[in-house]
């Protein structure tokens, strides 16, 4: 076992872990911080994705040991501490970009930081950057959207009955 | 006027915020008090016999609290079918046991043999890869067809053969079929395959088993969409708990598709388990266990016959198909292919014989079972690649021939000749739309402009009718379900004017406790923020069947208002009482009761507190209080509809396959969330996509699983779908519930997967590979560039 600290959303936490421990294990056990979700066993589906150190990470192809002295930001820590919603956010709600919600922490995380690199992504950009992010209920139409209103462009509304 | 609340509002979904913010409660966020890890060792092999199973060397590392094997569960049934089909000679279809662990033969990959109990994961992994197990593999039966051979070998030593069922619908039409298709003007033949799928909802399965010896109850947490029915089948069938000691809990769920149906054996093993630990037991599924151990969805083969006459009406559809059951019969697995698959193959057309013949067949595979559609996608894609067909070999325009062979929408209500009634449909108009929409009349413009770019353009139409709403129970119970298909509802209201409502349905993805929200706010007239729905707990709600087969509002929906109707009319009696005015003449309206005809009237919220505070109240002839509860059972399916176009771009260089366009014109009957329906339309056709062009299930012929995680089963990612363009304004309420819905759920993954196939092959045609009569799914590069080259 061996002893590790990281900052989480902006607390600084202490734990000790096997050298195998998994970030995301490290996160949703240790911590019970289980917002990140683990949807794959192949580093295939983003459901785990959270910033280290500023990057976009698979939380689950990460040993925790390597993210001692880190500091990681996971969903839990995206909203703003009186709990509204991030701009991400308030826009996969407007236009419907979850349904089972699943997937959605992943796809908070990644959309976050895709619009930080890049503010106002084409639709096209915004699929590409999605690649490593699997949904399996939206059919990514509205996640596409979602992002698309929160990078300040122009969508169409969401379906209304007359 | 877009509304902005209540019935017909695309009002937000309030289990949205909990699911942004990382604070939703799945399965696996669930951790118990002294909890203890399950691990399964699973069979490596398809087929094979277990000579040697120890585990005594294993039961002795650290951490190991028990070892279960076969020999544990001696007292416990096999995990249960809920239908039995009857085949077409009057005998009931082979069913085989299906044991939690394996009894001395495993027989497809991923078959569980032991269950290891420990204090952590990673002690349970370490002391299974400890168990001494010999196994001696035997041959696997894989191919359908070999597996019906004679002296093949066979999946179930205690069976006759491999063959669980040669079902036959309608068996007396069968003679006047083949007489129709050999005296048929025109008959286009095609054979092709329904690809076998993994249903992959992102949240593997997940159950805790939690046993209280102080009480002698036990609680299981599980991934499911049913938590009654699991209650039931593992309660009733496999440990003999009465239902009043067991609790089924299905907390938020993430996706199921159909895979979360069932009762699975890691369910009954964690429970069992519970008790003899005393501890809780959690039993987390990692990806590549979920694709060997979570049901499969379609593997249909299929020779379809399309006869017409010189008119080009349709005047007989003759099918043969073989579906496959995998090892052991899942849940609904023989209802799949039989109830919910030949009732459909009159499709939306007056096709007045039908012949349907289906072999289920069992391999050394997983079990196969319902995935989003069930039945309906295979019915669908089958009758709408064999129309397309025919349309291009008689020279005629494919959706002229399907208007001219649609039912037409005044002959509604239309008896199938394969049993189901179609209550209403205006087919004309929903593939009308889907043309519009895709700007039909100027596609050749389209082809042109590809045709410039080197690349072959092409459009293929479907039209899907599906039978949801599942289902009458008196009429189910004659075609061999074991359960009734009714739902159940509790309307509670509060002193204060709030309400909770109980549901059966389970919400994992769909939005209910917005919509149904939206419904019993819309009845009384207040706000939908006092109306909170209440699912996935058996102590909770009344008895309940769940969600599958589209059947949420449908069903679930019509108990609810029926629960709400209930209310009503007994706040009506309190109201009448208050306002001194005789019964009849109370009027609810925007959440506040009046004397007809008069200014006199009190609220919504007064009468709810005179029910509970019953000081002014007519106590000799009424209860307090205002709680209700009602069953609903439908009379009949309902039957949305629609025109589903998928426009494609192909490279003959490399077959690459680009979608351009997607289009759904549904008829849904009325529409209770429109967003929340745009959304379900945008997943199923996701899927649909997925099935045409990406996803496949590919077993060796040693049966082992070559697809076994997202490396190699290819799930639709954000650049392989385009946007799409759906509408549901062409509506035809249902007439025999009480809100006119249809149910949404299922449409885009049945519409989709012909439109898309038939889009590549009339590509192909416009570019010239006239050759190419079909192409099985998925289309991938490889098979469109082999079809192009292989003349
Ligand atoms: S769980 Fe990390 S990528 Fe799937
Ligand atoms: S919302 Fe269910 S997987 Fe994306």
């Amino acid at each position: 076992m061996t002893k590790i600290t990281m900052t989480v959303n902006g607390k600084s936490y202490s734990g000790e872990v096997e050298g195998r421990t998994l970030l995301v294990n490290f996160l949703r056990e240790t911590l019970s911080l289980t917002g990140t979700h683990v949807g794959c066993d192949t580093s295939q589906c983003g459901a785990c994705t959270v910033h280290v150190n500023g990057q976009n990470v698979k939380s689950c192809t990460m040993f925790a040991i390597e993210a001692d002295g880190a500091d990681v930001t996971t969903v839990e820590g995206i909203a703003a501490p009186d709990g509204t919603l991030s701009t991400v956010q308030q826009a996969f709600q407007d236009y419907h970009g979850l349904q089972c919600g699943f997937c959605t922490p992943g796809m908070i995380m990644t959309a976050t930081k895709l619009l930080e690199n890049n503010p106002k992504p084409t639709e096209h950009e915004v699929r590409e950057y999605l690649e490593g992010n699997i949904c399996r209920c939206t059919g990514y139409h509205n996640i596409v959207k979602a992002i698309m209103a929160a990078s300040g462009q122009e969508v169409t509304p969401v379906a209304a009955a007359e | 006027m877009p509304k902005d609340s209540g019935i017909g509002a695309s009002s937000k979904r309030r289990e949205d915020v909990r699911f942004l913010t990382g604070v939703g409660n799945y399965t696996d966020d669930i951790n118990m008090h002294g909890q203890t890890y399950a691990y399964f060792l699973r069979s490596e092999v398809a087929h094979g016999k277990i000579n040697n199973l120890d585990i005594a060397d294993a039961s002795a590392m650290p951490g190991v609290l028990k070892i279960f094997t076969a020999d544990d569960l001696t007292a416990a049934g096999g995990v249960p079918c809920g239908w039995q089909v009857t085949d077409r000679f009057g005998n009931p279809m082979q069913e085989p046991k299906h044991p939690i662990l394996a009894e001395g033969k495993v027989r497809h990959v991923g078959d569980p043999i032991a269950c290891v109990v420990a204090e952590t994961l990673e002690q349970a992994r370490d002391a299974a890869e400890a168990i001494e197990l010999d196994i001696e593999e035997l041959e696997a039966v894989i191919d359908m067809k070999a597996a019906l051979n004679d002296g093949a070998t066979k999946v179930h030593d205690d069976l006759d053969n491999n063959l669980c069922y040669d079902w036959g619908f309608v068996e007396e039409n069968r003679d006047a079929v083949d007489e129709a298709i050999k005296n048929a003007h025109h008959v286009t033949t095609l054979e092709l395959t329904n690809n076998r799928l993994v249903p992959n909802p992102m949240e593997p399965r997940v159950a805790i088993g939690d046993y209280s010896r102080g009480k002698d109850e036990y609680t299981l947490y599980t991934t499911s969409q049913n938590p009654h029915v699991i209650r039931l089948l593992m309660g009733a069938f496999v440990l003999s708990i009465p239902e009043h000691k067991l609790r089924v809990v299905a907390p938020d769920v993430g996706g199921g598709f159909g895979s979360k149906i069932y009762h699975y054996a890691e369910e009954a093993m964690v429970t069992f388990a519970s008790k003899v630990v005393n501890r809780p037991v959690k039993w987390t599924c990692s990806r590549s266990e979920a694709f060997v151990s979570d049901a499969h969805g379609r593997d249909h083969v299929t020779k379809i016959e399309l006869a017409m006459d010189e008119n080009h009406m349709f005047t007989a559809v003759r099918t043969e198909t073989y579906a496959n059951m995998g090892a052991y019969l899942s849940t609904f697995a023989p209802s799949i292919p039989t109830w919910l698959h030949g009732t459909l193959m009159a499709g939306n057309y007056k096709t007045p014989l039908v012949y349907v013949n289906v072999k289920a067949v069992f391999t050394n595979t997983v079990p196969v079972d319902a995935y989003r559609g069930a039945g309906r996608p295979e019915a669908t894609y089958q009758l709408e690649r064999v129309v397309d067909k025919a349309a291009r070999e008689l020279g005629v325009d494919p959706a002229e021939l399907r208007r001219k062979n649609f039912i037409k929408p005044e002959e509604f209500p239309y008896q199938t000749p394969v049993a189901v009634v179609y209550d209403t449909g205006n087919y004309h108009a929903t593939l009308d739309k889907g043309l519009e929409m895709v700007d039909y009349a100027n596609f050749d413009k389209r082809v042109a402009e590809s045709k410039a770019r080197g690349k072959l353009r092409g459009l293929g139409i479907a039209h899907f009718i599906e039978a949801c709403g599942i289902a009458p129970s008196n009429l189910v119970g004659q075609l061999g379900a074991r359960a009734g298909l009714y739902e159940s509802a509790t309307v509670r209201v509060n002193a204060t004017g709030g309400l909770v409502v109980m549901t059966g349905s389970h919400s994992h993805g769909q939005g209910h406790e917005t919509s149904f929200a939206q419904v019993v706010a819309d009845m009384i007239g207040i706000d939908e923020n006092m109306v909170e729905i209440v699912h996935g707990d058996t102590n909770n709600a009344p008895m309940g069947m769940g969600t599958y087969g589209s059947r949420s509002i449908a069903v679930g929906g019509s108990a609810m208002v029926r629960a709400t109707e209930k209310i009503i009319a007994k706040a009506k009696k309190v109201a009448s009482h208050l306002l001194e005015a005789s019964e009849g003449d109370i009027e609810l309206k925007d959440g506040a009761f009046s004397v007809a005809g008069t200014d006199k009237s009190i609220t919504w919220g007064e009468v709810c507190l005179a029910a509970y505070v019953p000081h002014n109240y007519p106590l000799e002839d009424l209860e307090p209080g205002l709680e209700e509860t009602a069953f609903y059972d439908p009379s009949n399916f309902t039957y949305p509809s629609g025109a589903y176009i998928c426009e494609v771009e192909v490279d003959e260089e490399t077959g690459k396959v680009d979608i351009l366009g997607f289009t759904a014109a549904d008829d849904f009957g009325n529409v209770i969330n429109p967003m929340i329906v745009e959304g379900q339309v945008h997943g199923g056709v996701a899927q649909g996509i997925g099935q045409a062009m990406l996803e496949n299930t590919v077993y060796d012929e040693n049966g082992q699983l070559l697809t076994g995680s997202y490396m190699d089963y290819a799930m639709p990612r954000a650049a392989d779908v385009p946007n799409f363009s759906v509408d549901h304004s062409c509506v035809t309420p249902c007439t025999h519930n009480p809100l006119g819905v249809k149910g949404c759920g299922e449409a885009g993954a049945i519409g989709s997967p012909p439109a898309v196939v038939n889009a590549v092959i009339d590509a192909l045609h416009r570019g010239g590979h006239t050759h190419v009569e079909h192409i099985d799914m998925p289309v991938s590069p490889a098979r469109v560039w082999a079809a192009i080259n292989n003349k």
